[in-house]
């Protein structure tokens, strides 16, 4: 610490005035991530790809149930850019169709983990008392958990109640999005209570509560804005996980009904015709891939950036 | 009773209510299911109601929820699963016919896993930031991005359709003996264990080596060293035995996606395990197979916990038994 004491006041006159910078942790982060090189590749290719899901109803124009028995397990053309399936359906209209939803099922996912896991981690971190244990409890029960089972067991008995109150899609969406936002709360809820654990010790906590801050003012104020790094991480990896258990479901026949093409449904489609399309299979598989890597990779560098444990 | 004996004891105790939990969990998702399993039987005209409201009695479906529970667990922990309505036999014989080869499955791909991720993730390790550490660690992303499903059909597109090396259907009756019985099975095993191992490797391979990394610069090492040690000693002998203690915690915590991803692998290459039973009985609304094995997967989930806190204490001499 030297240079903390000047030894003369002119010596601290003397200091050239810097200009001030604008200083910002979203814009610190930002800097930090850009030196993650995969994770700013992977941040285009993701872009470029929820892009074209998008705006997929503009630019190609072919349905994705246009039934065409002259043009069946067509491979890739100018026509069928992703080839046919044994219907003669277009498979880029299916896939960029799919990709909605696969997407679409990661995010919600994850936002439902992520909220329970929040929830319970804060509620475990700010406790002192019996319910702090009570809750790391039920965590680690819920990580012993064998997920896939589970989700299959639920889908199985839950299914037909559901989509009768919100039909056939509607159904598995909400099913599929809440079981697995359920099952994957866990690892958000560890982190939540770790960082809350540190962070109510703190002077700055100390000094809001001696303001009079309310236990919830404390947290959502003060606590959770400075826990939120890691859980962004947390969440990234989430919408990875979700969107595997997704393709997952969908792959064993389990997940969505057979008129909305997710990329394991297809791929589901697909396996039986291996030998004489494996563009079938080859083209929903690495979009798969594709997404999850470039979400794991976007994961690692805001891992980079914004979580304080790691020391660049 | 011994020091171990006594840390043996306390991890079974601790392991009783995580079994408790996960069945009351699976009790929970059963009892809030909606049907009833004798709703045929209310629209058959020829049953009269006082039969099905007696048969509702002799099953106990109109109990509390809390001794509904009890009586499940009781005859859950008996071994008595009920019958399978699809196999026309009963659900236990049916599940321990299946499980060997789940087991083979799921161990020889840990095996794998072990064989690739310990000499990766410890080379990466020594040469922090080298070229085979970067190349490793992008490998290991891209393993863990790739879904066992899709690697599956990648294997069988590659090595049976193109090259027509190995076969893809898992055969359980081979009909060949002596040594061309194991070589068949050896054959046919590759391409599963394969998929599987190189799934958890590449997510062992990130634990191996940022657990070496916590080792390696610890103050011991560098004290091997000073006393002249090779290096090939120092990494073996002093960083690798401690490094892996905590890598056997997080091969447990891995358990339970292990057996999504051995469903998945069963199905692919028709395997006759639980996995492929799971699927196959949903597919038939065959419920009791359906809990059956569930309820055995959790229960393998929380003995793997245990052999892992057992061998944690083991390795660990600053675990304290007491």
């Amino acid at each position: 610490m030297d240079g903390s004491i000047p030894a003369s006041r002119s010596a601290e006159l003397a200091a050239p005035a810097r200009p001030a910078r604008h200083y910002s942790p979203w814009l610190d982060a930002w800097r930090r991530f850009r030196r993650h090189r995969l994770a700013v590749a992977s941040l285009v290719i993701l872009g470029l790809m929820i892009a074209a899901i998008l705006l997929a109803p503009f630019i190609w124009g072919l349905a994705i149930n246009d039934i065409d028995f002259t043009a069946r397990l067509k491979g890739p053309s100018w026509q069928h850019p992703f080839g046919t399936d044994d219907l003669g359906q277009d498979l880029l209209a299916r896939m960029l169709y799919g990709g909605r939803i696969s997407i679409a099922v990661g995010l919600a996912a994850m936002v439902v983990a992520i909220v329970v896991g929040t929830i319970i981690g804060a509620v475990a971190g700010m406790s002192r008392g019996w319910v702090g244990p009570a809750l790391m409890w039920l965590t680690d029960l819920f990580l012993s958990l064998p997920t896939l089972p589970l989700l299959l067991l639920v889908i199985y008995l839950f299914r037909d109640a559901l989509k009768s109150m919100f039909g056939p899609e509607g159904g598995v969406f909400v099913l599929i999005v809440v079981v697995i936002g359920g099952l994957r709360w866990m690892p958000a809820a560890r982190l939540v209570r770790a960082q809350f654990l540190s962070l109510r010790e703190k002077e700055f906590v100390e000094a809001a509560r001696a303001l009079g801050a309310s236990k919830l003012r404390q947290v959502v104020r003060h606590i959770l804005p400075n826990a939120l790094g890691p859980v962004i991480v947390a969440a990234t990896i989430d919408v990875a996980a979700a969107i595997i258990a997704e393709s997952t479901l969908s792959f064993l026949g389990l997940g969505f009904p057979p008129d909305i093409p997710t990329w394991g449904r297809i791929l589901f489609d697909a396996k039986d015709y291996l030998d004489i399309a494996p563009y079938w299979a080859l083209f929903p598989g690495a979009a798969i891939f594709l997404t999850v890597l470039s979400i794991n990779f976007i994961g690692d560098g805001l891992r980079d950036a914004l979580d304080p444990r790691k020391v660049m | 009773m011994t020091v171990m004996g006594r840390y043996l004891l306390r991890r079974l105790l601790i392991a009783i209510p995580s079994l408790l939990g996960i069945s009351l969990v699976l009790f929970t998702v059963l009892a809030l299911a909606p049907g009833d399993p004798f709703q045929e039987l209310a629209t058959n005209p020829a049953v009269p109601p006082e039969v099905r409201a007696a048969l509702r009695a002799k099953f106990g479906l109109d109990d509390p929820v809390w001794s509904r529970y009890v009586h499940w667990l009781i005859a859950m922990l008996q071994g008595d699963w009920g019958f399978s309505f699809a196999s026309r036999i009963n659900v236990d014989t049916l599940i321990l016919q299946r499980l060997p080869v789940t087991l083979f499955i799921i161990g020889s791909a840990q095996l794998l896993a072990l064989l690739i991720a310990i000499p990766v993730g410890v080379y990466a390790a020594m040469r922090p930031y080298s070229v085979f550490d970067q190349i490793s660690s992008t490998l290991a992303f891209v393993g863990f991005s790739l879904p066992t499903f899709f690697t599956g059909l990648l294997l069988i597109l590659i090595f049976s359709v193109q090259l027509d090396w190995l076969p893809f259907v898992y055969r359980a009756d081979i009909s060949e003996t002596g040594w061309r019985w194991y070589w068949e099975h050896f054959r046919q095993s590759i391409m599963p264990i394969s998929v599987l191992g190189l799934a958890l490797g590449a997510s062992m391979t990130r634990y191996v080596r940022s657990s070496v990394l916590d080792v390696i610069r610890l103050d011991y090492v560098t004290t091997a060293r000073a006393k002249g040690l090779g290096e090939r000693i120092v990494i073996v002998k002093h960083v690798v035995r401690n490094a892996l203690i905590p890598v056997v915690t997080l091969i447990a915590l891995q358990m339970p996606g292990i057996f999504g991803g051995a469903i998945v692998t069963e199905q692919i290459f028709r395997i006759p395990g639980i996995g492929s039973l799971v699927i196959s009985a949903i597919l038939a609304n065959d419920t009791p197979v359906i809990m059956a094995c569930t309820f055995v997967f959790a229960c393998l989930v929380v003995l793997f916990n245990l052999i892992a806190d057992v061998l944690y204490g083991w390795l660990d001499p600053r675990i304290t038994f007491g």
